[in-house]
């Protein structure tokens, strides 16, 4: 059995997630993941013709608060995990986007 | 004191029968002869949790009164943040995060004494049944070294069953606390979705992630569960529901409890040695006077389907904030920033991640949508449709943890699908929001003894019945305190 799932349904989807396959990781998740929506395929056979969609169990309560002002994280902490960072500035630093 | 309860540490730190030191630097003697075998521990954090140790030590000598889990060593996931100490979800792309917070459930330990001695290992984002996809190893299971502890929460597992610590934080998903625990012949509580905050947990799937306690027993559970649970202004899904004192409804006493049995659901695709093992449990329920009560769940068959469909979605959209820019893992010489993102992505993350990445994506995407992630939360609605229903007759659902035991290391890498479909009675709970608990019921006899777990799923925010499920059961059995 097969979905019909295709390297370039593959490459299409990684382009979309900003992951950059090598050639392999094509060749085996195509064979995967066409395997996986095959096997999810069992479930155009259910009528859920007027069922809403649950996509998240509701708890039902107020959830509105006083807009409190309070502490949060300071500069240093923020940008201490960065992996380039300018911490006098204050600056997370990525490759040029603009020029150059 | 390996083998002691929460409880009884506890009570014996409170008394000063033993120093929290004491207690602490036992226990880290425990973890450092162990860990090289089971590889339950990413990080072992043993000065923080002497000088904790040492404080509750020293609160005590000036007379204060002594939080609820003072002095107990307890081991957090690590897709828990804990303020300054390393968190990496099992992950690469987080090798070097220190979080700046703390997760509001470690929070919660700390301010109720608990000393925190380390973070387990666990699937990559806890993404996994067997904690093979830990970018530091997989876990062993203590009670044969050559199999699985279960996952995502297996170093959680481990490290209990293999008296590291009395208590552990995991999480669940999709059975990632449950299936561990029974693999590992511990007890995991995954409470309702709402009950404990997700604040400074790693999100996987925001719509099903819980987090909650690993332990030895029902009445350390449900001390766990009294300080971890209740509403956080950090969280707006965590609920307002009252927190009842989930230890004072531990009788030990179930009769007239209605307990629902799905046995058309759970007549396929159960491993022969853990069908006894649940026959008897079913028996021995009823011994304790419950009354047993065929329920059918027409939907719960397709539960793994939407579980991984709904849950990839979400992992898709979660997982999109590991970039490379602002923490963790980022690729060197990229010449632009799209370069410098896919680059970082696909050399940070390991190939579970990736593939949930990828059917998320593409159930999310033009096209694909109505047919996948729509359907699949149709089918989810049903599945909540069929437990309403089922708790219209009875109190508790029973089924098995997992249709299998603990299986080998490696037996199920190669084929992703097959490693799902061992998810089976799990996924639901998630899916329906519903509390649900793994109770230690027996073993498979073979060349080794395999550890089985009964599942017992509660109404929502009915977290202390299936304690009081667990306590009854462990008053007439003597499972739980057999140790590898």
């Amino acid at each position: 059995m097969s979905s019909g799932l295709t390297i370039a349904d593959v490459e299409r989807v990684a382009a979309l997630a900003h992951l950059d396959l090598t050639a392999d990781e094509k060749t085996l998740f195509t064979r995967q993941l066409d395997g996986i929506l095959d096997y999810a395929r069992q479930l155009q056979a259910i009528d859920t013709n007027g069922v809403p969609a649950t996509a998240h169990v509701h708890v039902h309560q107020e959830s509105e608060r006083e807009d409190e002002p309070r502490a949060s994280l300071s500069l240093a902490d923020a940008v201490e995990n960065a992996p380039d960072a300018n911490l006098e500035a204050g600056l997370f630093r990525v490759p040029r986007v603009i020029g150059g | 004191m390996m083998h002691d309860s929460a409880r009884t540490i506890r009570d014996g730190v409170a008394a000063g029968r033993f120093s929290a030191v004491e207690v602490c630097q036992t226990f880290l003697d425990r973890i450092e002869a162990t860990n090289p075998s089971l590889n339950a521990f990413t990080l072992v954090a043993a000065d923080r949790a002497l000088g904790r140790a040492a404080e509750i030590d020293r609160r005590r000598a000036a007379g204060e009164t002594l939080g609820p889990l003072a002095g107990v060593p307890v081991a957090i996931k690590d897709n828990l943040c804990v303020r300054g100490m390393r968190t990496t979800a099992s992950s690469r792309i987080l090798d070097r995060f220190v979080p700046p917070f703390s997760a509001t459930v470690v929070e919660r330990l700390e301010a109720a004494h608990a000393v925190i001695v380390g973070k387990t290992n666990c699937d990559e984002f806890a993404m996994g049944s067997s904690n093979e996809n830990s970018a530091y190893g997989p876990v062993h299971n203590p009670w044969a070294a050559d199999r699985t502890p279960g996952g995502s929460s297996g170093g959680s597992a481990a490290a209990v069953a293999a008296r590291c610590v009395p208590l552990a934080l995991g999480s669940d998903t999709g059975g990632s606390i449950r299936q561990p625990a029974s693999f590992c012949g511990v007890l995991g509580l995954k409470p309702t979705y709402g009950r404990v905050s997700r604040y400074g947990l790693l999100a996987f799937a925001s719509s099903l992630d819980q987090v909650g306690p690993m332990a030895r027993s029902a009445g350390d559970a449900a001390l766990t569960l009294n300080v971890l649970a209740g509403p956080d202004r950090a969280d707006a899904t965590s609920s307002r529901q009252p927190v009842p004192d989930f230890t004072a409804g531990l009788t030990g006493r179930i009769p007239g409890l209605r307990v629902g049995v799905p046995r058309t659901f759970v007549s396929e695709g159960v491993d022969e040695g853990v069908r006894r093992v649940w026959d008897q449990a079913l028996q021995t329920v009823r011994d304790a006077g419950a009354t047993l009560v065929d329920v059918e769940l027409p939907h719960a068959k397709y539960a793994t389907p939407v579980y991984y469909l709904v849950a990839s979605a979400e992992a898709s959209s979660n997982l999109a904030r590991y970039d490379g820019v602002r923490y963790g893992y980022r690729a060197a010489g990229a010449s632009g920033l799209k370069e410098m993102y896919s680059r970082t992505r696909d050399e940070g993350f390991g190939a579970e991640v990736k593939r949930r990445i990828m059917l998320g994506t593409y159930v999310l995407s033009a096209g694909y949508y109505d047919a996948f992630y729509l359907k699949a939360q149709q089918v989810r609605t049903l599945l909540r449709r069929d437990y309403d229903a089922a708790f219209e007759k009875v109190d508790v659902v029973a089924m098995p943890t997992s249709p299998i035991p603990a299986f080998r290391l490696g037996e199920k890498t190669a084929d992703p699908l097959q490693m799902y479909l061992a998810d089976v009675f799990t996924v639901s709970a998630n899916l329906a929001g519903l509390p649900a608990i793994s109770i230690p019921c027996g073993f498979v006899e073979g060349s080794e003894r395999l550890p089985v777990g009964l599942q017992v799923t509660g109404k929502m925010f009915d977290e202390s019945t299936l304690l009081r499920v667990a306590d009854a059961y462990e008053r007439i059995t003597d499972w739980h305190t057999q140790a590898p």
